[in-house]
């Protein structure tokens, strides 16, 4: 029987909430990223630049832009005859069937799936992180150091530290505890949710604590049951670039750092490249009078306006005299002539009318969404389109299938957001 | 659709300096991030055409390379798909290609094991978009031997003598034809654009082979103009031909026009090339940038007006660069200043350096020989 020493099992279901109305119909790892990029890119790309060559996706919410954009897995050369990816959704079973309800339930479900491999190794990886790792490295440290399970973690500002699961390691890096969102944290060695596993341990792991816990989780169950059950655990220090853009703010300077002089997320290295489905596009077309200072900008863009310290995807077309600052355009968007944007997220495919400003006003928490728009951040929703002359303040979130009715006096105030569900 | 392809790709080409030392003109980097072979097979695979032969045999590393994944151009189907023919050795035969009809003579075993009943001919370094559905329907309403697709250069600074020149009755048949004439009778030229019935092109070729003759052009086109029903076909639209410096600056400085580019990359159906995973293009702080087509993976600090910048390149700080053509991967150092020039492939150049032709005198080419810092 053929067998694969490590397969990788990716966490692709997430929603993502707390990105708003970017993930209203999309699935937080399929939401542009950089331009030409879906977060889930850098996980599928690390993958196969570190030889993992067998990958199960685990969907759950909104996938279908995500699994149109993994396919068979050709952008990433994970179309394999043997492995390559497989896109994981929950399904019904015999007798049950259920949704995925945590991490390691998800996973649980699919132990199927990793049995047709019966790898020695399993590698869980989520996909809503933008980071370069090489998993070799991480599984030769595993094995060198004989563990039954190895965390990645990264070492983060201690006044952070009670966001993330906490590890509290001795000299040799072994785990000796581990803290899911400590109040006081003793440590600064935050869990990146990437774990390489013995697939007998984690097997067995699955099992019994599937059984205990409804909502079964790698950090919450799994890990301190191998832990509590005396596993040999060992932390992995990850040095490099690593990102988690769970927030508007935190997705939106992820991207700003890309423009960088030289950022520290570099996607310049040709030895660790990024894939990424890519639709074949002519070059970017930058007009006579447009100016660009500060950018990155993806192919087939046609940029007749000004763009300054911005983000802006493919095939994007920006009119005459048109200003943008500080913002991320996705792929496909349209922007007329004479508008201001800064500091706004354009979702893909939305259409912006001519004179339209955005991002314009005084820096007032959403009345909504508080938790959401606070970072002075305005944001269009993908398909939504946005008439002509209508002013649009800080913090606000627009979506849906707008009428110019829906604008009072064609503004709307900083703070307030318009959020229809339906879209053409 | 019921034709087969036949892509060749031509021989041994001076006229482009040091860009053609290692490059064949059907690879040679167009329009940013395309290759003139692009169109040939985009225009077929997009008609419809499953099976397609590139012959090829001058300089054909870097096409090869190029087709090698021939997935971009939806071919590798288990039905038809991309066949490469260069020379090949065998009990019968031990030549080079001949020319253009003993390339198809020495693979005639393609067309005599395809089952469609027609096949198209084109060269790699056309620079057009054409449905053969089209002129496939053209050929057969005429009841034509071969039909070639024609364009009038009337409007145009072209000169004229490289081409083959067609002169047409009013039902568009071609009653004569020069190849390359000194001094061209007429401004119709053919653009190396064949339809002929496939058991027709055998029967002509195994004809004109056994008379040691071995060219499509001069002795089947030219031999045969008024014994065979040959018809012009006329293209109306865009079309170039890169064979010199100036037809392969014009033709690329062409795409800098917004209609062109529609016309190629935004209406469907689009020309299709290799992918390579650039990122985005990056603009640092200092970049001042014009009327200028920028590809993947390009990372500017300078000036660049009027210009074609293809895929990884690099611009300096305080460089410029002005109605110039700078091919793949080349690297230009700071306080750099070229002008009317076209810089090749993977071509480094330090700091402080110029390079200036007059404008409308494009000779420059930079190679990638040419280091200096």
């Amino acid at each position: 029987m053929k067998r694969k020493n490590i397969i990788a099992m990716l966490l692709a279901g997430g929603q993502g909430s707390r990105l708003g109305i970017l993930t209203t119909h999309v699935a937080k790892p399929a939401i542009a990223f950089g331009g030409k990029y879906r977060i889930i890119d850098f996980t599928l790309s690390n993958c196969i630049n570190s030889g993992i060559d067998t990958v199960g996706v685990l969907t759950q919410y909104q996938p279908l832009r995500l699994n149109n954009h993994i396919g068979i897995g050709i952008p990433w050369d994970l179309d394999k005859n043997y492995g390559g990816v497989s896109i994981l959704p929950p399904f019904v079973k015999k007798k049950t069937g259920e949704w995925y309800s945590g991490t390691a339930n998800a996973v649980f479900q699919n132990i199927d799936f990793i049995n047709n491999y019966s790898p020695e190794y399993v590698l869980i990886l989520s996909g809503d992180h933008i980071y370069k790792m090489d998993y070799e490295k991480m599984l030769n440290y595993h094995i060198k150091k004989k563990a039954d399970a190895t965390i990645a973690v990264f070492e983060v500002p201690i006044e952070e530290a009670h966001r993330f699961g906490i590890m509290n390691t001795d000299e040799t890096n072994k785990i000796i505890e581990f803290d899911e969102k400590p109040k006081v944290p003793k440590n600064n060695l935050a869990s990146m949710g990437i774990y390489i596993f013995n697939w007998k341990v984690l097997k067995e792991a699955l099992a019994k604590t599937n059984s205990m816990y409804p909502k079964n989780d790698f950090g919450k169950h799994v890990i301190p049951f191998i832990l509590g059950n005396g596993g040999n655990l060992f932390a992995y220090k990850f040095q490099g670039f690593w990102k988690d853009v769970g927030t508007l703010q935190a997705y939106w300077e992820a991207n700003m750092e890309l423009i960088n002089l030289i950022p520290d997320f570099n996607l310049y290295e040709a030895y660790w490249k990024i894939y990424t489905k890519n639709e074949i596009q002519p070059p970017q077309y930058i007009s006579k009078d447009a100016c660009i200072e500060t950018c990155i900008i993806g192919e087939g863009t046609e940029i007749e306006g000004n763009i300054y310290n911005s983000v802006i995807g493919s095939n994007v077309s920006i009119g005459k005299n048109t200003v943008i600052k500080d913002s991320i355009i996705m792929s496909n968007t349209a922007i007329g002539d004479n508008c201001k944007i800064y500091k706004s997220i354009l979702s893909e495919e939305s259409i912006i009318g001519n004179n339209v400003r955005m991002g314009i006003g005084e820096d007032v928490k959403s009345i909504d969404y508080p938790e959401l728009y606070n970072s002075g951040i305005s944001v269009v929703g993908e398909r939504t389109c946005i008439p002509d002359n209508i002013t649009i303040g800080k913090n606000c979130a627009v979506y849906g299938k707008l009428e110019i009715d829906d604008f009072q006096d064609k503004i709307l105030m900083s703070g307030k957001s318009i959020i229809k569900e339906e879209v053409d | 659709m019921r034709a087969i392809g036949i892509i060749l790709t031509g021989g041994k080409n001076e006229k482009l300096h040091e860009l053609t030392d290692n490059r064949i003109l059907a690879a040679m980097p167009i329009a940013g991030c395309y290759r003139a072979i692009d169109f040939s097979l985009s225009n077929m695979t997009n008609s419809g055409i499953k099976k397609v032969a590139v012959i090829t045999q001058y300089n054909s590393r870097p096409l090869i390379e190029h087709l090698s994944s021939s997935k971009w151009w939806d071919f590798g189907r288990k039905q038809g798909g991309l066949f490469i023919f260069s020379p090949n050795r065998s009990q019968k035969s031990n030549f080079w290609y001949r020319g253009t009809a003993d390339a198809i003579y020495q693979n005639l075993d393609y067309l005599k094991d395809s089952h469609e009943p027609y096949a198209i001919i084109s060269s790699g370094n056309v620079i057009c978009k054409v449905d053969y559905n089209k002129i496939l329907e053209y050929h057969v309403d005429k009841r034509a031997d071969i039909t070639i697709v024609c364009k009038d250069m009337k409007n145009t600074n072209e000169d004229l003598r490289r081409f083959g020149i067609v002169l047409k009755d009013d039902e568009n048949r071609i009653i004569d034809f020069e190849e390359k004439p000194l001094e061209p009778q007429g401004t119709v030229i053919s653009t190396g654009i064949y339809v002929v019935r496939r058991r027709l092109l055998i029967e002509l070729i195994e004809e004109i082979l056994s008379g040691e003759r071995y060219d499509i052009v001069n002795d089947i086109i030219i031999r045969y103009r008024k014994k065979k029903k040959i018809y012009a076909y006329m293209h109306n639209e865009y079309f170039n031909s890169i064979a010199n410096i100036e037809s392969y600056y014009n033709c690329n400085m062409d795409f800098l026009d917004k209609s062109n580019r529609k016309y190629f990359f935004g209406n469907f159906p689009y020309i299709s090339s290799k992918v390579q995973d650039e990122p985005p293009a990056k603009y640092n702080s200092g970049s001042v940038i014009s009327n200028s087509l920028i590809s993947g993976g390009c990372i500017i600090n300078g000036k660049v007006n009027n210009s074609i910048l293809f895929r990884k390149v690099f611009i300096g700080k305080n460089t410029s660069i002005n109605n110039s053509i700078i091919l793949d991967g080349a690297y230009i150092g700071n306080n750099c200043c070229i002008e009317n020039s076209i810089v090749n492939t993977d071509t480094v150049i330090g700091d402080n350096c110029t390079y200036k032709d007059r404008k409308g005198n494009i000779k420059i080419v930079v190679n990638r020989e040419c280091i200096y810092m």
